[in-house]
């Protein structure tokens, strides 16, 4: 079946929408779809960007391949995710890969939002240099280590940290 | 599970206090945070989980607002329990995993208090979320960046100098900020504007969706707008342009609502006493019907048309009348072939207690 909005591409996706007694079933190819915000189904659905990328993988597009092929097996240093990993899911494995793909993701994010640059809330790390550093967040740091020391048995390390922990309680 | 330890059951949206309760149903901000340092959940593992889990919550007990939150091991919890807080529009289907044969991913987590609540371990580690009732961005916003500055003291969270909060899914980087109205257009449907008005909204950079959000289809004609990008502009400015849109897609229901009015008054005025007789009188209603009836009564109701019931209990409707609401009031499973037999009683019963 055509798509029931621009009649060239099959449809994939049925729209109901339903007017007040009367269902409206729309048939919709996966682009007119998007165009319309509606999220596509099943594999498409968990990874809404999957189609986008691969498309853009395969350069098809007049702008050519934003994310290269010969790239894809670059692997982020921190969580082992490669570029093929973030084209076949459309999620990201760790905050490391926004930097270990940057030039790719920038490109991404531009098109993707208009822009790469973040103007709204500014953030620092608790710790950070020239944040105010809150005591609280230096202990939940402290447990979060011990709870590591632990499951690492390393229980002279532990044993340090429950002792610092100790004091600041 | 214990739902009463929530006040309002987590809903107090739907005692229809907010501006134009009667058009926009609720306000709901969401923000996406992760975790510095630990893997997005694509690549967690189990004790990645755990450990985000238990972060939160500790950061939660000694924050200002979550102090004495309530929490919702989804990963502990039964289907139907689930499906309830899904139903409630406090945890996506996907962290409820709800998806087909899905189960909860070790460590999802709700945690709630009053009017605000973090989803731990869903596409992101933290969503923090807040519903309000009626038309209310600035006051949902206020509320639930209040939340993200008091736990972003207490778990450092994922940051980037040039893409801004770190998200799994870069169509979220930057703000993070998803922030979505609840809004009920039978005017500009009836008069068959709608879809001039949604493709409108597509060109203006916001997005529709159905009733539950991602993935969901409309009914009742309930849509849920929200902004489209995340990135490049600030908080504020996402905020005010929504809020702007919005408006005016109010305004064009106002002018449809008008001229339904204006040039067919009785098919109106018949359409939502219809609506009215089928509900009040009706012995089996499938949920799909029941919220096709809401609809034409919410019209009726905001017209003035019809004489009640009130809003208030027109939004306890849409919330009650879900499969797992009734399975759990009447001890049913939400398979039960007499859910539309329960559903129908039950709606009878709200109709009757209103003074009309």
């Amino acid at each position: 079946m055509l798509c029931d909005n621009c009649k060239e591409r099959d449809a994939i996706i049925n729209l109901t929408q339903v007017e007040h007694d009367s269902k409206v079933t729309l048939h919709l190819c996966e682009q007119c779809a998007q165009q319309k915000g509606v999220e596509t189904g099943g594999a498409v659905l968990k990874t809404p960007l999957g189609g986008f990328l691969t498309a853009l993988g395969k350069g098809g597009g007049a702008g050519g391949a934003l994310v290269a092929a010969p790239n894809d097996g670059q692997r982020c240093p921190s969580c082992g995710s490669t570029l093929r990993d973030f084209r076949d899911s459309g999620r990201l494995g760790c905050d490391h890969c926004y930097v270990a793909f940057d030039a790719h993701l920038r490109d991404l994010l531009r098109r993707l939002h208009g822009s790469s640059q973040h103007v709204g809330k500014h953030y620092d790390m608790p710790g950070a240099a020239g944040s105010d550093s809150d005591p609280r967040s230096h202990l939940l740091d402290l447990k979060a280590q011990l709870r590591r020391a632990v499951e690492g048995e390393n229980f002279e390390l532990a044993a340090e940290l429950r002792d610092r922990i100790r004091v600041l309680e | 599970m214990d739902l009463s330890l929530l006040p309002d059951g987590g809903m107090r949206w739907l005692d229809a206090s907010g501006p134009k309760s009667t058009i926009v149903l609720s306000t709901r901000i969401r923000l996406a945070r992760n975790v510095h340092g630990i893997p997005f959940s694509q690549r967690a593992k189990d004790t990645d989980r755990t450990a985000v889990l238990e972060r939160v919550s500790e950061a939660a007990s000694s924050s200002e607002r979550l102090s004495a939150a309530v929490t919702f091991r989804l990963d502990q919890m039964d289907r139907p329990e689930r499906q309830l807080l899904h139903e409630r529009h406090l945890v996506s289907k996907e962290l409820a995993g709800l998806e087909r044969e899905a189960r909860p991913r070790p460590g999802s987590a709700l945690l709630v208090q009053d009017q605000v609540g973090v989803m731990v371990n869903e596409e992101d580690h933290l969503r923090l979320h807040g519903m309000w009732s009626g038309f209310d961005l600035e006051d949902a916003y206020a509320e639930v960046e209040a939340v993200d500055a008091d736990l972003g003291q207490l778990v450092p969270f994922a940051f980037h100098p040039e893409f801004g909060y770190l998200t799994s899914c870069p169509t979220n980087a930057g703000t993070g900020l998803r922030a979505s109205v609840l809004i009920h257009l039978p005017g500009l449907v009836l008069t068959k504007e709608i879809n001039k008005v949604l493709q409108g909204l597509t060109q203006v950079g916001l997005t529709f969706r159905g009733l539950y959000g991602e993935g969901s289809e409309v009914v009742g004609n309930f849509f849920q707008l929200s902004n489209q990008t995340t990135l490049g502009k600030t908080e504020d400015e996402l905020i005010d342009h929504l809020g702007k849109i919005v408006r005016q897609v109010v305004e064009y229901e106002e002018q449809a609502r008008d001229v339904l009015l204006r040039t067919a008054p009785e098919e109106v005025e018949d359409k939502t006493w219809r609506a009215y007789g089928l509900l009040k009188h009706a012995r089996r209603l499938t949920f799909e019907e029941t919220m096709n009836l809401l609809s034409g009564v919410r019209l009726g109701v905001g017209l003035n048309l019809l004489p009640g019931p009130g809003v208030y209990t027109l939004n306890k409707l849409l919330i009650y009348t879900q499969p797992a609401h009734l399975a759990a009031m009447d001890g049913r499973s939400t398979g039960d072939r007499e859910l539309p037999t329960v559903r129908a009683a039950f709606v009878r019963r709200l109709l009757e207690a209103e003074p009309s």
